[in-house]
């Protein structure tokens, strides 16, 4: 839920950087993005092929660092060229930092008891905007989302 | 059959492979005999680049992609002229690493003067249960229909091959692949690297029914391995300090949970489809107990097995070649401005 809300306020060279334990629930989150930004392709872990493209009227670009061995990495797999066009969402995100752009919208997942618990900061003007704007139409729901 | 693009069984295919980590060609018959098969990150090639391992970078395939295929050539001892064709895998796979490939083919089958043809990924990985050693015979044609499953890092498919070429997706992972659960369960664990093989090792000392991880259950030919990875991670966290004997159950009730569900997801599309054959490929398929599970559970339904030699298994360009010749045959040559694509439609 929380994710496809937050799809309808990103845009291409956004990042949203996912970080958390093994089994938070990364791929669904970027699943989330990927059906509300109705771009094609299955989404899947990309850990082993690190980066799939997703055409769309909004592309995304479901990335993970799990595999890597640091942000050089990332770079070399392509990131600037994904940031041009599309929305770039990258699991294990921590993992890469220093590739990522500083304006960027860190989700982070924890499993927690029965439920899921999703932090999301911003750390720029680009990823504020679009933290506000989903904070504007889903206000109360932001902190909790139940798994499904 | 011989159609309009029929190539003699000793017709020299040059497949290149780069949608990955490895950067790799080889020069196969049209009969799937394997001339060469030269993969980058393989130890006697490292050595000649003083212990460089190509990743993923696109950067480092370029590095290589030429000696690559010179090495294929020699290796098989050809010219450029005993070459009849050249493929190269398309996706799906990692953009900057599979425009490698397809540049580099393009550059040769236009220099050469060569036909070239595009190959899917995971076709070519089903294609690899036909190749065979100059010193081994052949391996009997496939029948069809065809029932295959794809398991790797990247991939656990299920698809119905009714012809060469003529596969339909039966079903997928819903997030984890296969053999990605079975090296995160390895991470978990602290088995070191490759974890699936590290994974396999623990596990030949472990008690497959000391812990007996869930079994999801999904929509028919659906998988979902991360509600396993999940429980393994649950487990290693209330276990806390592991023992030698405890991370070896615990390796042997993971690899067991994942074996039988991927068994009894072909079990369960084998009696829907009545394939006259059971084509399992990928990495994973290197795997003793996947292995000995499925030639147990085909023996039982009476039904022919073909699981590729494990060196076929993981990523090469042998089974892209293969895959090539057997596209060139159904469809001819693919033209020049044929693009990559990253993900499975």
């Amino acid at each position: 839920m929380l994710a496809r809300a937050l799809a309808r306020h990103l845009r291409a060279g956004d990042v949203v950087a996912l970080v958390g334990p093994l089994g938070a629930g990364k791929t669904c989150f970027a699943s989330g993005l990927a059906e509300a930004l109705g771009v094609e392709g299955r989404v899947a872990s990309p850990s082993f092929v690190v980066a799939r493209f997703h055409d769309g009227p909004t592309p995304l670009v479901h990335a993970d660092a799990y595999r890597l061995s640091g942000a050089e990495d990332l770079l070399d797999a392509g990131l600037d060229d994904w940031l041009r066009v599309a929305v770039v969402a990258v699991e294990w995100a921590d993992l890469a930092e220093e590739a990522l752009p500083a304006d960027r919208l860190t989700v982070a997942l924890a499993t927690d008891g029965g439920g899921r618990r999703i932090e999301l900061t911003a750390t720029g003007p680009r990823s504020l905007r679009a933290l506000e704007a989903l904070e504007h139409d889903s206000s109360g729901h932001r902190d909790l989302e139940p798994t499904s | 059959m011989a159609g309009q693009w029929s190539l003699s069984a000793d017709a020299r295919v040059l497949g290149i492979e780069s949608s990955c980590d490895e950067t790799a060609a080889a020069v196969v018959q049209a009969d799937g005999r394997v001339c060469s098969n030269v993969v980058a990150s393989q130890n006697e090639f490292h050595e000649h680049f003083g212990g460089v391992v190509p990743e993923i970078a696109s950067r480092r395939h370029t590095e290589v992609i030429t000696a690559v295929v010179a090495n294929a050539l020699a290796n098989a001892e050809v010219q450029p002229a005993d070459i009849s064709l050249i493929a190269v895998t398309r996706g799906p796979g990692l953009i900057g690493s599979l425009v490698v490939g397809v540049a580099a083919a393009k550059a040769y089958a236009l220099a050469w003067g060569l036909p070239m043809v595009g190959v899917n990924h995971v076709e070519a990985h089903l294609a690899a249960a036909l190749l065979h050693a100059p010193s081994q015979p052949a391996p009997a044609a496939e029948i069809f229909p065809t029932l295959c499953l794809i398991v790797s890092g990247g991939h656990t498919d299920l698809l119905l091959r009714s012809g060469p070429g003529q596969s339909e997706l039966l079903g997928c992972t819903r997030d984890d692949a296969a053999g990605e659960a079975l090296d995160k369960a390895a991470r978990l664990l602290g088995l070191g690297f490759p974890g699936g093989p590290a994974l396999e090792r623990a596990a030949e000392r472990g008690s497959r029914e000391a812990i007996v991880f869930p079994r999801p259950q999904l929509p028919p030919h659906e998988f979902s391995f991360a509600g396993l990875k999940s429980a393994l991670a649950r487990e290693v966290k209330e276990r806390g300090v592991l023992g030698e004997d405890e991370v070896a159950d615990l390796a042997a009730g993971f690899q067991e949970a994942v074996v039988q569900t991927l068994w009894n997801a072909l079990e369960r599309a084998a009696a829907e489809h009545r394939p006259q054959q059971i084509v399992v490929a990928g990495g994973v398929a290197a795997n003793r107990r996947l292995r000995e599970v499925l030639a147990q559970g085909c023996g039982g339904l009476g039904l022919r097995l073909a699981v590729p030699p494990p060196v076929f298994c993981t990523d090469n360009a042998a089974m892209v070649a293969l895959a090539g010749a057997q596209a060139f045959e159904s469809c001819g040559p693919d033209s020049m401005d044929f693009d990559v694509f990253s993900a499975l439609p």
